[in-house]
């Protein structure tokens, strides 16, 4: 095991990703400082999610190595990366619809009275008050949390997605496209969350197709073409302008704004 | 209104079946005073018998609410109920009998044949269950496979021939009001797990969305493993009931009662797309085959009409679902 430093979170060497023949991530180096929060953007095909499946153990990596914690970890299910504490909301929501606001908050880590493996009895009280707590942090106001989440708004889920993530004690919180399915209400509640949590020093690693909620929210922003890791840059240092250029390939002439901003 | 329409959603999912239920037995109470001159309902014996009909099919439906609302299948039940009760009858013979399965395994404690005949379909259930879970192959075709193969083996089991003679012991499992015991207890306790515990939940959020129960960290895998084993047991249990109410076991036991506890489960509000369903409510559809099959008795009419009408509702309570189903969705849609 090769220590690294403390202060970095999260670091990856060489990673790659390889369905048959096609190159889905090709060698990717990346670091997270504690603390930081990063976007990854790209065009679709790019690689993000792919990089994403990887760290969170929906996938095995082809080859490369992660270091999480200090630690060369090696994922080989979502809840190894869970019970390191890597927290990821996904694209789809991942949320089971037939199923109230608490049991989705504690999927998986359901609270019980005492343990019987698999028939432990739910402690519903227990989880429904830890689920207004998390909630209530959120700013997003669910009149019953005890319903169908099908009955629910796109933000509500969003917001039920995201506490579920929040609302543990993670060292990382990973979100793919966070707003791609809300309106512009529901858009600043989930920003405030991933505001509320970078001041609470828990770092973040977004997808966003959205750069002025990407320019908005993080510290760094990495850059994504065809599986690799074209370049990263900071976000109060670069402009728009160079970032389409980094993920389009094509340098941009100066002054001339991006268009599909 | 809306005071109403606030009062009808406090009430539990099951009233509608409810209603339903109360219906059919005052559609056969008219049709009875109408045509036979007699009550339906009043009538003790009627009734009981009608709920030891569907004792068998209920144990069976117990276990496919489950696999159904895990959005899986399982076809298996009726043969698994031969198997057992052919296994379990051929431990529960009398020395008496010269010609018996077993001859130096005769005069056992009723609880050894009992206790086979449920692993025997708890193995069956954990077979299918391997093959679902690691394989990813359809529950539809793996649980044929086994209907198939059940009803082979429990001919080849004594070549076919029936298995009778049996203690009294375990006669006394299938007689007088037991059987429906058994099955209460069997649905009350299943009702609970479904509801109170982790293994209810994650069984709900794997059909429900399998996916999100992966990603939560759920072990789809195992969990599939168990929900269809327990399955299996369940439908090994009702042979064992089977075979103590007949006095025997046979080859051809059980036939198509894998088709009745599905019937069972759906009509009683789960739903085949997975993540819906209660077993109170599988508790009031086995109850609805129980009035329409002694309704019919009941009424004098030939069993194949009998059939047409089972399957007519089967239908109907699938179309209801989908409507309600594809309600919801486009209601997400709108917001």
């Amino acid at each position: 095991m090769k220590e690294i430093d403390k202060k970095i979170i999260l670091k990856t060497e060489g990673l790659s990703k390889h369905y048959g023949g096609v190159k889905a991530l090709d060698n990717a180096d990346f670091t997270l400082q504690n603390g930081e929060h990063i976007a990854i953007v790209g065009d679709n095909g790019a690689g993000k999610s792919t990089f994403i499946r990887q760290i969170t153990g929906v996938e095995i990596p082809t080859s490369g190595k992660i270091y999480f914690d200090g630690n060369l970890v090696n994922f080989k299910t979502p809840s190894d990366a869970k019970n390191a504490g890597i927290e990821a909301v996904y694209q789809n929501l991942a949320l089971a619809d037939d199923l109230d606001v608490p049991s989705n908050i504690f999927l998986g880590q359901e609270e019980t009275y005492f343990n019987l493996g698999p028939f432990s009895f739910l402690n519903a009280k227990k989880m429904y008050d830890k689920s207004i707590e998390v909630l209530s942090k959120t700013g997003i106001k669910i009149p019953d949390i005890n319903i169908a989440m099908s009955n629910m708004s796109g933000g509500q889920r969003q917001c039920v997605a995201i506490s579920r993530s929040a609302g543990f004690a993670s060292k990382l919180i990973i979100m793919d496209e966070p707003t791609a399915a809300l309106g512009v209400q529901e858009t600043e509640q989930v920003e405030n969350i991933i505001k509320n949590l970078k001041d609470r020093g828990i770092p973040l690693i977004m997808i966003s197709h959205n750069l002025r909620q990407v320019f908005d929210l993080v510290d760094k922003i990495w850059v994504f073409r065809q599986g690799k890791i074209v370049g990263s840059v900071d976000a109060s240092t670069t402009n728009s302008n160079e970032v389409v250029s980094l993920i389009t390939g094509i340098q941009q002439k100066v002054g001339e704004e991006a268009s599909f901003i | 209104m809306n005071n109403f329409k606030a009062n009808y959603k406090k009430l539990p999912p099951e009233f509608n079946i409810f209603l339903v239920l109360l219906g059919l037995a005052l559609l056969f109470e008219i049709l009875g005073w109408i045509f036979i001159g007699q009550s339906f309902v009043a009538n003790k014996r009627r009734l009981i018998i009608m709920i030891l009909q569907v004792s068998v099919i209920g144990i069976i439906a117990v276990g496919v609410t489950q696999v159904i609302i895990m959005a899986g299948i399982d076809l298996s039940g009726g043969s698994l109920v031969a198997l057992s009760a052919i296994v379990a009858a051929s431990l529960a013979q009398n020395s008496s009998y010269t010609k018996a399965v077993y001859p130096h395994l005769t005069d056992l404690p009723y609880i050894i044949p009992v206790l086979a005949g449920v692993a025997c379909g708890l193995f069956a259930g954990f077979l299918s269950g391997n093959i679902i879970a690691r394989t990813g192959i359809p529950p539809f075709i793996a649980t044929l496979g086994m209907l198939v193969s059940a009803r082979g083996a429990s001919t080849w089991y004594n070549n076919g021939m029936p298995v009778s003679f049996l203690n009294d012991d375990f006669i006394a499992l299938g007689q007088g009001v037991w059987p429906v015991v058994i099955f209460l207890s069997v649905a009350a306790l299943f009702h609970i797990l479904m509801r109170y515990t982790k293994y209810g939940k994650h069984t709900y959020a794997i059909g429900s969305n399998e996916e999100a129960a992966r990603v939560a960290g759920i072990n789809i895998t195992r969990h599939k493993i168990i929900v269809y084993s327990i399955a299996g047991g369940l439908a090994g249990l009702a042979g064992v009931v089977t075979a103590a109410r007949a006095m025997s076991a046979q080859a051809g036991m059980g036939m198509m009662y894998e088709l009745d506890a599905i019937a069972a489960a759906v009509i009683g509000g789960t739903s085949l797309f997975g993540g819906r369903g209660r077993i109170a409510g599988t508790l009031f559809g086995v109850l609805i085959l129980g009035v329409i099959t002694s309704g019919f008795v009941f009424l004098r009419i030939d069993a194949y009409y009998q059939e047409m009408v089972k399957g007519a509702i089967i239908v109907g309570a699938v179309v209801v679902d989908q409507i309600r189903y594809k309600k919801k969705n486009t209601k997400d849609k709108d917001i």
